[in-house]
């Protein structure tokens, strides 16, 4: 069974195709990293396989079924947002918040949501974190709270949207092994997006990378070559390796590293 | 000056704390969130809206509480069905807020005979409480308490975490409206109090203070609950004393509970303990 089955889906954002009749499959315990210039549709796509997008064509299957919201078998972490800067609440009440968060009635956690959230934040090694205000810890600190939240319900597929935004890169390697143990351990497909592919590199199985509304699914030597990737952009992009890392270049422009600049300058990134 | 031991003796007075004690839960519980979600200037705005409604309701010659019931209702419930759009889109509420103001003052202009009923909206007349306006007052406490119970776990999800929730099958809008419904049913409720100018003082000061003291949701829910009844009561109890007017006492009280609040919070050996 494929964790994520994309049958000729055509998506748009905002009135505008983001991404035109894709056909994919993301394979069962699969880390899959998601790469591709800003506006290429990575966000689209995990809202499109959360149920959050409606499909202008195509069909998409989950974990074996047809794509619908609230699937609890899906974890999602979003992209980060400037509103729990200012969050006078603990860790712990933030990911608690997640226990059975769609139902109505009092944020109740019980006995058996409290040991659900100390066994995510016990995943993520943030046990520590969970007794501080979200208000005053670190950004690596807090994509590991997101992370837990993002366990809750023992999701058997991660979708993670650009976990490694504004994170220096000591911690994006951090975030990228933890979510590779993780991955490895409970034996989960992981989407993982992200801006440039070298903090990437060795831990994932295979790469997605969008661009042009087309997208290209395969290993790091198959998809990050000059001739697949001109053909998703567009122009002609050279491939360089370098020291153990791969650069993506627009003639004498490095092209991922620019996208990721870019997102730093537009903070609301969402697409 | 005089001495509180005579208090109770008064008719008034016994209406004026049952009103405070009734008004102080609903706003505590109601300001927690509205501080949590970072609405407080949605809160300010709708009571402003409720001048209009109140004064609207004297000049056809309704009682003031439900006017100012109705407008604050529609207008939470508009606010809530924009949702996204309003967000960051202060000069709009402003806008809106000053015209509701005009609007209240014209209303008032056309029905001299009550004056006095300005005064009394836009800084609270708690010491006018009458027995009915009491049970009014409780009735519509009961309805936004339960109303809040009913979505608060929703609502808290969605106000930490919109994407995530709204994955997980939280609809964010529905959310959005019925707490700014509950938020506008406890405006109305404050403004009999302290009158809508002054409606922060008793949604927002308590609440705030409680989230510089705990980190803790219930902890927090729960103080700002106490601390919105003790200055309400103790507001109440200097007036009393000085014959000043209750409204000063409360934005007073609210306004100094804060400042200690958040000058505590740099204390740290007041700093929040966690369980072991």
């Amino acid at each position: 069974m494929s964790a994520i089955e994309l049958s000729n889906v055509t998506l748009t954002f905002a009135g505008r195709p983001v991404l035109s009749n894709i056909t994919l499959a993301v394979r069962d315990h699969e880390f899959v990293g998601v790469l591709g210039p800003n506006g290429s549709g990575k966000t689209t796509l995990m809202r499109a396989i959360l149920g959050l997008v409606p499909l202008r064509t195509g069909t998409i299957r989950v974990l074996g079924r047809p794509v619908a919201t609230g699937n609890p078998a899906v974890g999602y972490l979003p992209q980060m947002r400037g509103l729990l800067d200012t969050m006078r609440l603990s860790g712990w009440d933030f990911v608690a918040s997640g226990i059975n968060g769609h139902r109505w009635g009092l944020p109740l956690s019980g006995a058996a949501g409290r040991r659900e959230v100390g066994w995510a934040l016990e995943m993520v090694q943030a046990q520590d974190l969970a007794r501080r205000p979200l208000a005053e810890i670190s950004g690596g600190e807090r994509q590991r709270l997101l992370l837990a939240q993002a366990l809750l319900g023992r999701p058997r597929l991660l979708l993670l949207d650009e976990p490694l935004i504004s994170l220096d890169p000591h911690h994006q390697r951090a975030v990228v092994e933890l979510v590779r143990e993780l991955q490895r351990e409970l034996n989960i497909a992981v989407l993982f997006s992200a801006h440039e592919i070298n903090p990437l590199l060795g831990a994932l199985d295979r790469v997605l990378y969008l661009g042009g509304g087309q997208a290209a699914l395969g290993t790091v030597d198959e998809v990050i070559t000059g001739p697949v990737l001109s053909k998703l952009y567009g122009s002609p992009i050279d491939v360089v390796h370098l020291n153990g890392g791969i650069f993506v270049m627009a003639g004498c422009l490095h092209v991922e590293r620019d996208a990721h600049r870019h997102a730093h300058a537009g903070r609301h990134v969402h697409v | 000056m005089r001495t509180p031991d005579a208090m109770f003796t008064y008719d008034f007075m016994q209406n004026a704390f049952a009103a405070a004690g009734i008004v102080a839960v609903v706003s505590g519980l109601v300001g927690f969130f509205l501080v949590l979600r970072a609405q407080t200037f949605a809160g300010h705005a709708l009571s402003h809206v409720g001048f209009a409604g109140a004064t609207g309701a004297v000049l056809v010659g309704l009682p003031p509480l439900w006017g100012l019931v109705a407008l604050t209702l529609a207008a939470g419930i508009g606010m809530g069905f924009l949702g996204e759009r309003l967000h960051q889109r202060d000069v709009a509420i402003g806008i809106v807020l000053a015209m509701s103001l005009g609007c209240g003052l014209l209303f008032l202009h056309f029905f001299t005979a009550y004056a006095t009923q300005a005064t009394a909206l836009l800084f609270g007349n708690i010491l006018g409480v009458d027995a009915e306006t009491i049970w009014t007052l409780l009735g519509l406490g009961i309805v936004a308490v339960t109303a809040l119970g009913a979505i608060s776990r929703p609502l808290l999800f969605a106000s930490l975490q919109p994407e995530l929730a709204e994955a997980k099958g939280v609809s964010l809008r529905f959310v959005s409206v019925l707490f700014l419904a509950v938020v506008a049913l406890a405006v109305a409720e404050c403004a009999q109090i302290v009158g809508v100018l002054l409606v922060f003082a008793l949604m927002v000061g308590p609440a705030a203070a409680a989230q510089q003291c705990t980190l803790r949701f219930w902890h927090g829910i729960a103080l700002a609950v106490v601390l919105a009844l003790a200055e309400a009561w103790l507001g109440l109890v200097l007036a009393f004393i000085t014959d000043w007017p209750t409204s000063f006492w409360i934005t007073t009280l609210s306004g100094g509970v804060y400042l200690l609040a958040s000058l505590t919070r740099n204390l740290p050996t007041l700093r929040y303990r966690p369980r072991p």
